[in-house]
């Protein structure tokens, strides 16, 4: 978008590492480039394996992902929804039936027993 | 009739029974219930509170095709409300506490020696507690003619839909033997089907036993006023018949005759007490089972509750609510409790709502006590009739309101004692002299506040200072109060409140966990400061712990909607989708089209007024070919589309928009449509264009961004057949001009819309909706649509006629103006979208594959067209209670 234009980092590339081994620096995802992002607001990533990542940037200007599919209706939809924060943490609340996920280690809010996976995410 | 001999379906229990009880079963003693109605469910429900159902077996034998169901709001059925909606049985309740219910299984015979009940299945059962609640039978007076084709009773549902199956096929006219409060309901029932409507009361008045003379006056006037034709003092002498034996009319006691195709016998209720008279047991002299103060009959093992129950003090109680009293009064004797109730009689006062009409009566409303004072009230001009009467020390003995019941929850509990204000000033209407709103907090803690249930104002407090109850449902669940008839949770919520703010918690009428301030307050704050961002709201006015956060899901989309409604007034984009605004909207503003649940978006084009020509219908066809979308018609008189991908959107509505359509709001908290009849244009009764208006209303309303979806409809004559009524806002023509009405709804929780201004010129009507609109969207809460609005703004209807009709706050030149610049600033969302390469940049499956669709929204075929291939691994999900989100209906 134009309107993020003061910072250099507006056209660094973001990037995202779909698997959560503890290494592997070669399997960095460049997924698009920071201005390509609106704050507070998400978009869907394909990654190499056919799965999707949810991903966002807040307010003051951190990228998180976390995974797309919505686990109570099987959708696709996470990065369709609309961001909040909680006692400082940022989340995302599904557009189908409003639970919420934590954007940091992708547990449900209103659901402990559930989790999103949640995937490392850098900027170059 | 009651006797109906519907299938004897299964039972949804017999599989689970014993689901609730431990392995002892055998041992359990069996209590069988006689009767499923609304007396009979609460004392299951009695046995569960207190553990019985786990040490009996319980049996219910069930006469009607239905478990039980809210017969008191029988007639509503008319306004919508399914069979289904009237249970009072909540789902998997009998499974749960392992009762065992035979639906259309009356009782035949009970033999007393053997302590046996035969079913008329030839279902013999063993007992050792029987309870009878087998309620009342219809009273038919005994006139030549009566078993005609086209006489009908009106108890059960099954008799709601036999008269309106009839009343379909045969009949435009029809007659309610009876004015009481069973026969004005009948009566707005069969106007309701459409029938034009006679009311025959062989008593001086309408409603004798609850009224006087001059609240009958009151209520005929009003009655009358609804066009149903009222005969009183006269008596029904004959039903005569045609020759195809069908009812054509009455003969009258005055020798006069009526002509009618129908007849509804409402001539008040028998106890039906058949069971208990072959068994041999005490029965009244007029019917009823004899029972002493534990509902205990004759027989130390049967028991009798309800309307079949001849109770200790010699009446028959018709109600409702001693009905649960005598529920309670046996479920506690059976649990053996130290402190058994006792049932000695009870309050008859009731207050209702028939025909739209607030009657109510309480304590000795006739004065039958003598020496005894009245102080009356009635305004012939508004249909009010107000009359308490005080013995002479100035104790509240009784009385009746006609018209408007408002005071009925603060004086009834104050009957038999010296109220602390003058009486003249209860029944004042408010704003009048001196007269001072007497509010609950007036009231002892002992006064009853919800007689259904019969909790006091004591309790109530207690459920707040002791149970730690903060809001009204909470005090609902804790205490029952408010969870029967309703018409003490105005009474409820202004105690719950109360005792809050006396007890120092302060109530949070914040919007949500970012704002202290509810939505009215920052509509003031964004108006009056010119406020254009979120962020600019957050920082400024959000609760010190949300300041710089990241905001929530519940206020952004809140103040996206009051940005874009004063958009012009404010000097903001109107594009919902510029900036910032971007981020606040729901997917559905966000992709300017409806969140399906496999992740896809349905479509859906304006079509003002219904209106449509060969030429569009041909490029809606069209396009849904090309796409393989699922064409379906909506209530609103449109087409919509559903299984677009995002990427597909874009493409969609080019060529729309290349046809000349435009957004049809459908994603959006907004104006959705305006429904219409063909009017006079093509349709033998219309008087007006109604076609036109409708177009016109809409075309000026499009895109006006409110607090929730609005829905209008404009019918060209009376006979309403673009359903206005059950509008937000609905017009209906009239010889001279138009109606308008204001707050209806489908839905789950149907209201008829009230009639805010009559007769009015095509300027008087655009001017007044203009005003109620912008009103509307100014002081509602988020999600609350009108009708509710209407329901809880202080005064009601009569307060928005005030403001909006006749400028009692001085503000209707604002509202107009607003209205003003919303309409000179409309634009097509979708036109300017499409016109922009970066806005439709963002109508993409992936960020990082633009022209890759997502592989998981599938589909596969049914009926010819596609639905949605949903994912097997998804666990399902109930909403978090806190959502505040409403429907996505188009």
């Amino acid at each position: 978008m134009s309107t993020v234009t003061e910072a250099p980092a507006a056209t660094a590339q973001v990037q995202l590492r779909p698997g959560d081994g503890e290494d592997g620096p070669a399997d960095w995802v460049t997924v698009c480039t920071l201005d390509g992002l609106l704050p507070g607001r998400g978009v869907a990533v394909l990654l190499p394996d056919g799965t999707q990542a949810a991903l966002f940037l807040d307010h003051e200007g951190r990228v998180h992902a976390i995974g797309n599919r919505d686990p109570f209706t099987g959708a696709a939809v996470l990065s369709r929804g609309l961001t909040g924060s909680a006692g400082g943490r940022p989340y995302v609340c599904s557009p189908l039936l409003k639970q919420r996920f934590d954007l940091a280690d992708g547990r449900c809010l209103d659901d402990e027993s559930v989790r999103v996976p949640v995937y490392a995410v850098r900027t170059v | 009739m009651a006797a109906n001999t519907a299938t004897t379906e299964t039972t949804e229990t017999r599989a689970a029974t014993g689901a609730g009880g431990p392995a002892e079963s055998a041992a359990r003693p069996t209590l069988v219930l006689v009767g499923h109605g609304m007396v009979g469910q609460r004392f299951l429900e009695a046995l569960a509170e207190r553990g019985l159902t786990a040490r009996h077996r319980v049996v219910v034998l069930c006469e009607e095709p239905r478990p039980a169901y809210d017969r008191v709001r029988l007639t509503s059925y008319f306004s919508g409300r399914s069979p289904e909606e009237l249970s009072l049985t909540e789902a998997g309740f009998m499974a749960r506490h392992g009762i065992e219910l035979h639906l259309g299984d009356p009782a035949e015979s009970v033999d007393r020696e053997a302590r046996t009940v035969t079913a008329r299945s030839g279902l013999r059962l063993s007992y050792d507690t029987l309870v009878l609640a087998t309620g009342s039978y219809p009273f038919v007076p005994p006139v030549p003619g009566r078993d005609a084709e086209g006489c009908f009773v009106y108890r059960t549902i099954e008799d709601l839909l036999a008269i309106e199956e009839y009343a379909g096929r045969h009949a435009t006219t029809g007659a309610v033997v009876g004015g009481g409060l069973l026969g004005l309901e009948a009566a707005g029932a069969l106007k309701g089907l459409g029938l034009t409507s006679h009311i025959v009361e062989f008593a001086p008045r309408l409603m004798p036993v609850q009224v006087d003379e001059g609240g009958g006056a009151a209520l005929l006037r009003t009655v009358e006023g609804m066009g149903l034709a009222v005969h009183t003092g006269v008596g029904t002498q004959e039903v005569l018949t045609g020759e195809d034996g069908r009812v054509r009319g009455m003969k009258l006691s005055d020798g006069g005759e009526l002509a009618a195709d129908l007849v509804v016998f409402s001539a008040g209720v028998r106890p039906r007490d058949q069971l208990a008279r072959d068994c041999g047991l005490p029965v009244g002299e007029r019917g009823g089972i004899a029972v002493d103060e534990s509902c205990r009959t004759e027989d130390p093992h049967v028991y009798a509750i309800g309307e079949c129950a001849l109770a200790s003090d010699g009446r028959v109680y018709g109600l409702v609510a001693p009905g649960y009293e005598m529920a309670e009064t046996v479920a506690s004797a059976l649990a053996a409790e130290e402190a058994p109730l006792a049932f000695t009689g009870a309050d008859t006062s009731t207050k209702l709502k028939l025909l739209g009409v607030d009657v109510a009566s309480f304590g000795d409303a006739h004065g039958a006590a003598g020496d005894c004072l009245d102080v009356v009230y009635a305004n012939s001009r508004t249909g009010v009739y107000k009359k308490l009467v005080v013995s002479a020390d100035g104790t509240l003995l009784g009385g009746v309101l006609v018209g408007d019941a408002e005071a009925y929850g603060t004086l009834r509990p104050l009957t038999g004692s010296v109220p602390p204000v003058d009486p003249e000033q209860l029944v004042l209407p408010a704003g009048a002299g001196d007269a001072a709103p007497l509010g609950p907090g007036a009231l002892p803690d002992s006064a009853v506040i919800c007689s259904c249930h019969n909790v006091s104002k004591g309790s109530i407090r207690e459920a707040v200072t002791a149970h730690s109850c903060t809001t009204v449902p909470e005090v609902k669940k804790c205490t029952k109060a408010g969870t029967g008839c309703g018409s003490c949770v105005k009474a409820l919520g202004q105690l719950v409140t109360a005792e809050l703010e006396a007890g120092g918690v302060e109530v949070d009428k914040g919007l949500c966990r970012c704002f202290d301030r509810t939505r009215q307050e920052l509509y003031e704050i964004v108006l009056a400061l010119g406020v254009t961002s979120y962020r600019e709201l957050l920082d400024g006015h959000g609760r010190e712990e949300a300041r710089r956060g990241e905001g929530c899901e519940v206020c952004k989309p809140v103040v996206a909607s009051l940005i874009a409604s004063l958009a012009p007034a404010v000097g903001a984009s109107g594009y919902v989708l510029d900036g910032e605004q971007a981020a606040l909207q729901d997917t559905n503003d966000h992709f300017l089209a409806n969140l399906q649940k496999n992740g896809s978006y349905s479509v859906v084009p304006r079509i003002p007024g219904g209106e449509i020509t060969p030429e569009k219908l041909i490029v809606i066809g069209e396009i849904a070919r090309d796409f393989g979308l699922y064409t379906k018609i909506t209530g609103g008189q449109r087409i919509d589309m559903f299984g677009a991908r995002v990427e597909q959107l874009p493409v969609i509505w080019s060529r729309l928009v290349d046809a000349g359509f435009e957004s049809g709001h459908a994603y959006g908290k907004s104006l959705r449509t305006v429904k219409s009849c063909v009017g006079s244009t093509w349709c033998r009764y219309g008087v007006q264009d109604s076609v036109r208006m409708a177009i016109d209303l809409e075309l000026r309303y499009r895109g006006l961004r409110s607090p929730h979806k609005l829905k209008s409809a404009v019918s060209g004559c009376a006979r309403e057949c673009a359903e206005a009524q059950s509008k937000d806002f609905g017009v209906i023509a009239t010889s001279s001009g138009w109606n308008l009405y204001v707050g209806g709804n489908g839905g789950a929780t149907p209201r008829h819309a009230d009639l805010l201004a009559k007769d009015l010129s095509d300027a008087e009507l655009v001017r007044l909706i203009d005003r109620f609109l912008m009103f509307y969207i100014r002081t509602a809460e988020p999600l609350e649509r009108t009708a509710s609005w209407l329901e809880r703004i202080d005064g009601g209807l009569a307060h928005v006629q005030d403001v909006v009709v006749h400028d009692s706050l001085g503000i209707c030149g604002q509202l107009e103006s607003l209205m003003a610049a919303h309409i000179a600033h409309y634009r097509d969302e979708w036109a300017e979208t499409l016109d922009d390469p970066e806005r439709l940049a963002r109508f993409v499956s992936f960020v990082n594959a633009p022209d890759t669709p997502d592989p998981t929204v599938r589909f596969v075929p049914e009926r010819d067209q596609i639905k949605p291939e949903l994912p097997l691994l998804s666990i399902g999900g109930r909403r978090p209670e806190a959502s505040l989100e409403g429907s996505a209906r188009v």
